[in-house]
């Protein structure tokens, strides 16, 4: 078994529970500290968004702040972040601009595009698959003999299905450069930790693989960047995989289109905001004189407008000419398929049986 | 420089070739390294281009496909073989939910050129679940190509443009045909175009649509019919997505006669597809209704009965016949 003790560098208040690395300079926490208002002031735009039909079903990041900030601060630039739909703040740390990630929520394609993502995947919808993607990508990396590392997460739930065991198997036994989280937030959707899985840790399951396996405090930003960038080093040097299980909560919905309160104890709830990662975090920055209330609502104020502007931008933003649908299927459209985007050009124009005004077709 | 190969060698020669050509290009799948894969398609492989090129995977599908389409994404070429195409089912979602979708999805920011091979259908006397024709179910999938090699040179000149692609193909290799027929072929490097049809046959009176082993028995049928000077035009289909419609109706409307032939079960198959087309666009160019000559609706059978499940020459015989007299 993995050690029985979580890597944590602060406790729920704060305060720190061991000495810091010397990579945490104030540089480096402020600069984390700032993605993760971000994210969460992202998140509630997004949801507000949503509750007001301007997006659609949004999975929500509440909870998973200090997973995702620290783990793209960690990253290298040309690593390939093989997300599933949980990950935005990682995808925002990495650079792609709020609205393209409001895009994609919103029901296009083209959030997926976004040149900031160089190439990193999209989002992975059905469970666990992204895994394997990461093992391919780092088998690239590996062929190539490239110093460069695939970073892919997984939910608790994602651990249950076969394409993530396949992952860690193979990981494992080819020394492929992967770091593997997986986002323990305890449930999936309504399904809870305790009924997942019969494991002691999640992180066990690595073990069988022959991978270095550990459980870190995942509401710790410390220590996941000390996690992540130990794991990147281990890829960098040709030692193969990590697997890292991070405990967090969710604090949130599943999805916009989810009711927790049918499934989830509300003290449960209250218990798990005790241990959340921004106030740790910032707890423990007002103890180092590195931040007070005024530098607090400065960066808010900031950072509302950074996102009000994203808003804006996305809103704005025309839907995609129905030929998109066409024109990308394949290098080249089929002759099949050029037949049948003049079909739905014809019908999209005005007066079109799928005539929408204010539609570009 | 020129090699007389049966389908089965002209699939390996392909391989190699275009091995030799482009370095990107990696071979993945189970027992594929040292033991050349369990009918020797990559047979030498190793050898030449050693294991980082050719790699022997863990015996897990889903986790084939799937690392195939992150190699992918970083431009590498990967040909993934699934053993038989029976066990190819747990790499379906990621063959449909990722590899045919993400150049669409990330809007061309990320592509997916692998090809997945896969040996398939009956007649070898296999044991289960190693003798299904499924291609319709691939062909159904928006994103993919689903290409079927009926002789040495197709297959070769196909595996060499499936390989180029820039989108996943399918490649399914008629495994009853492997070594039944020799043919001299040249190593010159030229693909066939996919998406076309191969016309193997001219005749003025009806016309016989099919691909895969089906084209042996189809091509033994038309002989026998020309002997009751029944000209026959063959046409080998070759890649059921996407389908050549264009040279299936000019011929259907020269000879006013259509017979579709295929190994796989008739509902939803490739047949009815084509049937449809022919209705929609040549319904008054036909002389008699549209014949289909397939498997039934059952499971493959196991191999003591596959013969009454493969579609023979006499059935292909009868259907013209049949179709001939109609009035």
């Amino acid at each position: 078994m993995t050690s029985i003790h979580p890597l944590q560098y602060l406790d729920p208040e704060g305060n720190k529970t061991q000495d810091l690395p010397n990579t945490c300079t104030s540089d480096w926490l402020l600069r984390c500290y700032h993605f993760m208002v971000l994210s969460r002031q992202f998140d509630t735009k997004a949801i507000a968004l949503q509750r007001t039909g301007q997006l659609g079903t949004y999975a929500s990041l509440l909870g998973s702040e200090a997973i995702d900030v620290p783990t793209a601060l960690a990253m290298q630039k040309n690593d390939v972040l093989v997300p599933y739909y949980r990950n935005h703040a990682c995808q925002i740390t990495r650079g792609v601009p709020l609205e393209e990630v409001l895009l994609y929520w919103g029901g296009d394609e083209r959030g997926n595009a976004a040149e900031k993502m160089q190439q990193d995947f999209p989002n992975a919808v059905p469970i666990a698959t992204q895994s394997l993607h990461a093992c391919g990508v780092a088998s690239a990396f590996k062929i190539r003999n490239q110093k460069r590392a695939a970073v892919t997460l997984i939910g608790d739930g994602g651990t249950s299905k076969g394409d993530f065991m396949e992952a860690l198997n193979v990981a494992g036994v080819w020394q492929l450069p992967v770091v593997f989280i997986i986002n323990n937030n305890q449930w999936a959707i309504s399904v809870p930790r305790h009924i997942q899985s019969a494991a002691a840790q999640l992180a066990d399951k690595g073990l069988a693989a022959g991978i270095p396996s550990m459980q870190v405090d995942g509401n710790d930003p410390i220590a996941m960047q000390q996690a992540v960038q130990q794991a990147l080093n281990r890829a960098y040097e040709g030692k193969g995989a990590t697997l890292i299980e991070a405990i967090s909560y969710r604090l949130s919905d599943h999805t916009t289109a989810d009711d927790a309160t049918r499934y989830r104890p509300s003290d449960e709830l209250k218990v798990a905001w005790e241990k959340e990662p921004l106030k740790r975090l910032r707890n423990y920055l007002v103890s180092q004189q590195l931040w007070d209330e005024s530098k607090e609502q400065a960066l808010h104020e900031k950072i509302s407008t950074l996102v009000q502007t994203a808003a804006d931008k996305y809103v704005a933003m025309p839907p995609q000419p129905v030929s998109s649908m066409f024109d990308y299927l394949y290098f080249e459209p089929t002759e099949q398929l050029q037949e049948q985007r003049d079909w739905a050009e014809v019908r999209a124009m005005t007066g079109g049986s799928h005539y929408q005004e204010g539609e570009s077709s | 420089m020129k090699h007389n190969v049966c389908l089965l060698e002209a699939v390996n020669l392909a391989l190699a070739s275009e091995m030799r050509r482009d370095e990107e290009i990696i071979t993945l799948g189970e027992d594929i390294g040292v033991n050349g894969g369990v009918f020797r398609a990559t047979d030498n492989l190793r050898d030449e281009f050693g294991v980082k090129r050719v790699m022997d995977t863990p015996l897990a599908e889903t986790m084939i496909a799937g690392l195939s389409i992150g190699m992918a994404s970083q431009g590498l070429k990967p040909i993934a073989e699934i053993q038989f195409m029976g066990f190819i089912f747990p790499a379906l979602e990621q063959i449909i939910c990722h590899a045919a979708r993400i150049r669409n999805r990330t809007r061309g920011r990320l592509s997916c050129p692998l090809v997945i091979r896969a040996p398939f259908g009956g007649g070898i006397h296999a044991p289960e679940h190693h003798s299904e024709s499924t291609e319709a179910l691939l062909a159904h999938i928006p994103g993919l190509k689903v290409v079927i090699p009926s002789s040495p040179a197709r297959a070769y000149g196909l595996l060499l443009a499936a390989i180029r692609d820039p989108d996943p193909v399918i490649f399914l290799e008629p495994k009853r045909i492997y070594r039944s027929q020799q043919q001299e072929i040249d190593d010159n490097a030229i693909a066939l175009p996919i998406g076309r049809c191969f016309t193997l046959k001219e005749g003025s009176d009806i016309t016989l649509v099919s691909w895969g082993a089906m084209i042996s028995e189809t091509l033994a049928a038309a002989e026998a019919l020309a002997d009751s000077n029944i000209k026959c035009e063959v046409i080998d289909v070759a890649s059921v997505n996407p389908l050549d419609m264009e040279t299936i109706l000019s011929s259907v409307k020269k000879t006013g006669r259509l017979v579709i032939i295929h190994e796989a079960a008739r509902s939803g198959g490739v047949g009815a597809d084509i049937s449809a087309s022919v209705a929609e666009n040549a319904l008054l160019d036909l002389q008699a209704p549209i014949a289909r000559v397939t498997g039934y609706d059952t499971i493959m059978p196991y191999f003591r009965l596959e013969n009454h499940y493969l579609p023979n020459s006499q059935d292909i015989i009868d259907a013209v016949t049949q179709t001939m007299e109609f009035v």
